[in-house]
């Protein structure tokens, strides 16, 4: 294949069912650096699903996911991990007895030495390693506007500041593709700007975002290309414009007496 | 549990399997009613409760020294039922309702702590000897299939399988038993339709204490009693319930039944010094291939 | 911010070093010497344990059996092949991590409940061959030890024991300390609050979990060693499933998760029995009864429970 036209994330035919009902059927997106690609649907549509297939945390029974080429289909999330992919929960899995610092630096777990004998002994080397861990998880902890809570439990902190927790836990990995569910859920309109411009500057520096986002309007201002899924389908896919004007979308979203909340949700 | 005719013998292949078959059922439905036990105050409130095995240990020892007082046995069995029923809603009022909210691991130790306790209660109120009860029908084995079984086994496995068929009635057919298992299925929700959920957890310890102890005076007059028998059952009836699928009543009575039958075949046919040994292999060969037990669900991960 | 890192790692065994030290001038006789060095012997099996199940989350109750196994290893190894009582410890530790890593990984597939009965069961195993091997471990009732001589030196009196437990103590809690803020330390604290969201992080959870049982299995190795040595004498019911949920119930009441809590954890069961024995037949009840209260007032454990007391009141 030709590297250049090869999207780094490429999803096809992908699919699995939970006794008997198809949740995620059959479905096929791309994502490339520097894209924020947004996948959007009613409740029970199957987009925490399709994050799980991707991530690799269940086994798709149909279809392939590659990475950077390579096919990395139904592979271990550490080792997917590995391969520069990494992704947020949309029902938080924080590591709740340590601090925002340590779960930011449990991301960073990929990039640290792993000497077993050195960690036992403290050796230099562990201590070098743990101060590198901690100033890069204070960077990024300044990045996502947490810095006051580094040494707090992540059992004290509040649900939106847990989101963006996540998300500095996730980038501390370095990840050449992001997926992130319901970031901005949770969060005030000043937040939620703030989080929009984050995944912005995370796109503009490579990085292939997906995004799993209930807030509309977030999406349509931030997302380069909409994925529609309605139960476990694809329904329609394309460029945010495209996608605001669809019928079809607008009446799976809030069904045909809803279309002026549809509008107004998609204005 | 060795008096229950485990031990090697000579004569025919097959009555010398229906031998073995009887004696390891005798000891699985002992094992089954602790870990019918576990499973109701574990759907109740998940709770581990290793004093479960106590309950069995009082059933028979009070029993034995009621009836020693001179009381007829059917009225000490009442009696030691009562005493252990007793027992079952003061650990829950004392022990487990104070620590209520906290983890499961704090839990089972509060439990081990009470089982800890209750056998040195035991050993005060009683005394550190070896205990039995007469027989309820006469020590004349009946001869079956060429095989020469007990009477109090068929006590023994009558009484589980009676127990089982009125927990079912109960849980089924009662509005009481229905509040358990709505406690059990969802204590949030229980609670929202006015279900007094502590009530229920109490009740799970009561049922389950007098549960033990039926198993524990239905089998005295076979395994003998005393004040310290309770750990190795409770042990046994938690490897029962876990190798069934915890919280599976079904579950339970079934890895009761077979962990009885691969000790009484184990100790007859491989070793008796390894019997058990042989039923923790199984339980461990079992766990392998379906780690949420016989009848547990595989569960997927939600996130 | 480093001080918060780094603190715990020197603080608690500069505190355990204090203790042992001032222990000895404050402990009256030989007897009290010998108590301390066993709660010492225990305390270092109970660290190894609370690395396994306070900071990874994953029970095991089986630890006695590889406690077993560093026991009868110092006992079997120089009978039978005149290896020297040093060697045959390093030979018992060995055995026993290479047999926890070889059982950890189907078994550490397991979870929760299931995972205590698999380790119990496993557990059960090791302790029944050594009290029914007779012919190598003595059977039921237990085997005599060689006593340890170092370059011509015979190690004897409960003076001596109490500094070389309390020694080994003092370095068990180091390296603890040290595994739990370091990068592997992290990824075991992480996989216990959400196996998926470290997995994510790239943390092999699997691998994860049988570095810390091999680790775990070699701390009661070695303490299981080292009470043989100082016993001169070896009983299989130190192998046994009794022992192991006594070791389970030392993590608990000390505290998941604090290697100060471990201590607590075994000092109370250890010196309790010893005090209690006043109380001849109640013994139990009031052993049992202080469990109780102990876990219903402070829930966490006695370290945590009272630290946040603690803190509280001075809020």
């Amino acid at each position: 294949m030709n590297a250049p036209s090869t999207p780094l994330l490429a999803v096809e035919e992908i699919g699995i069912s939970f006794g008997g009902v198809k949740a995620v059927d059959h479905v096929s997106f791309t994502a490339s650096p520097g894209e924020v690609f947004s996948i959007i649907g009613p409740n029970g549509a199957g987009k925490t699903t399709l994050f799980n297939l991707v991530s690799g945390v269940y086994q798709p029974k149909t279809g392939s996911v590659r990475l950077a080429g390579e096919t990395v289909t139904a592979l271990e999330p550490n080792l997917l991990a590995a391969r520069g992919l990494s992704r947020t929960f949309q029902n938080l899995q924080v590591f709740f007895r340590m601090s925002a610092r340590e779960n930011v630096m449990v991301g960073r777990h990929l990039k640290e030495r792993r000497g077993l004998l050195a960690h036992l002994l403290a050796l230099p080397s562990t201590g070098r390693q743990n101060r590198e861990s901690t100033e890069h998880a204070d960077r990024l902890l300044a990045r996502v506007g947490l810095s006051d809570h580094a040494d707090t439990a992540a059992a004290n902190m509040p649900y939106g500041a847990l989101k963006r927790l996540e998300i500095a836990r996730a980038l501390a990995a370095e990840p050449k593709v992001l997926l992130l569910d319901e970031p901005a859920a949770g969060c005030n309109p000043v937040e939620t700007e703030e989080i929009e411009r984050l995944i912005r500057k995370i796109a503009d520096e490579g990085v292939a975002v997906v995004l799993v986002e209930h807030d509309m309007k977030l999406v349509m201002r931030i997302s380069d290309r909409i994925l529609v899924l309605d139960q476990g389908r694809m329904l329609a896919e394309g460029l945010a414009t495209d996608i605001r004007s669809n019928p079809k979308v607008i009446e799976a979203y809030l069904g045909t007496h809803g279309t002026r909340e549809a509008n107004l949700a998609l204005d | 549990m060795d008096k229950a005719r485990g031990g090697k013998q000579h004569g025919e292949p097959m009555p010398e399997l229906l031998q073995f078959c009887v004696s390891g059922l005798t000891v699985g439905a002992v094992y089954a009613l602790v870990a019918l036990g576990f499973t109701i105050i574990y759907n109740a409130s998940d709770v581990v409760n290793f004093a479960q095995g106590e309950f069995v240990m009082i059933g028979g020892m009070t029993t034995v020294f009621v009836a020693a007082a001179g009381v007829p046995l059917p009225l000490a069995a009442l009696v030691a039922i009562a005493v252990a029923m007793g027992i079952g809603l003061l650990l829950h009022r004392l022990a487990i309702e104070p620590a209520r909210g906290a983890s499961a691991v704090t839990l089972i130790i509060i439990t081990i702590g009470a089982s800890i306790f209750l056998r040195g209660l035991a050993q005060v109120v009683f005394d550190k000897q070896f205990h039995s009860l007469p027989s309820f029908s006469g020590d004349t084995p009946i001869a079956f299939g060429g095989a020469a079984i007990l009477p109090q086994s068929f006590w023994v496995l009558g009484g589980a399988a009676v127990i089982v068929v009125l927990l079912w009635a109960f849980f089924n057919r009662t509005l009481l038993g229905k509040a358990v298992l709505a406690t059990a299925a969802n204590r949030l929700a229980a609670r929202l339709v006015g279900i007094n959920t502590s009530f229920v957890v109490g009740l799970s310890f009561v049922l389950s204490a007098a549960i033990g102890a039926v198993a524990g005076i239905l089998v005295t007059p076979i395994t003998l009693t005393s004040y310290d028998v309770g750990t190795l059952l409770a042990l046994k009836g938690f490897a029962a319930a876990m190798l069934g699928g915890m919280g599976n009543p079904l579950g339970a009575v079934v890895g009761g039944l077979t962990v009885g039958l691969l000790e009484a075949f184990g100790a007859g046919y491989i070793s008796s010094t390894y019997k058990d040994a042989i039923a923790f292999i199984v339980i461990l060969a079992v766990l392998f291939v379906m780690p949420g037990g016989l009848f547990g669900k595989a569960s997927v991960e939600r996130v | 911010m480093l001080k918060t890192v780094l603190a715990p790692r020197f603080a608690v065994p500069l505190v355990l070093a204090v203790l042992v030290v001032g222990l000895s001038f404050a402990l009256p006789s030989n007897f009290y010497l010998r108590v301390a060095a066993l709660v010492w012997i225990s305390a270092l099996a109970v660290i190894g344990l609370n690395l396994l199940m306070g900071y990874a989350g994953q029970v095991s109750l089986g630890h006695a059996g590889f406690f077993g196994i560093g026991a009868y290893a110092v006992a079997v190894l120089p009978a039978q092949f005149s290896l020297h009582p040093l060697l045959a410890a390093l030979a018992g530790a060995l055995a026993a991590g290479l047999l926890a890593y070889v059982v950890g990984r189907p078994i550490l597939r397991l979870k929760g409940h299931y995972l205590a009965v698999a380790t119990l069961g496993f557990g059960m195993l090791i302790a029944m061959t050594i009290s029914n091997e007779a012919w190598l471990t003595g059977g039921p009732d237990g085997m005599p030890v060689e006593r340890l001589t170092l370059l011509g030196w015979r190690v004897r009196g409960a003076d001596t024991w109490y500094w070389i437990t309390g020694g080994l103590l003092v370095i068990g809690a180091w390296i603890a300390g040290n595994l739990v803020a370091s990068p592997t330390g992290r990824a075991l604290r992480a996989l216990h609050d959400s196996e998926v969201a470290a997995r994510v992080a790239g943390i092999d959870v699997a691998r994860a979990k049988l570095t810390v049982f091999v680790i775990s299995a070699v701390y009661a190795a070695v303490a299981g060693a080292a009470l043989a040595l100082v016993n001169g004498f070896v009983t299989p019911d130190k192998a046994n499933f009794m022992h192991s949920i006594e070791l389970v119930t030392m993590v608990v009441l000390g505290g998941m998760g604090s290697i100060l809590g471990s201590v607590a954890g075994a000092a109370i069961l250890v010196v309790l029995p010893q005090v209690l024995t006043s109380f001849h037949d109640y013994e139990h009840m009031v052993l049992g009864l202080i469990m109780m209260v102990i876990m219903i007032v402070l829930r966490s454990g006695i370290v945590p429970g009272l630290a946040s007391l603690l803190t509280g009141r001075r809020k």
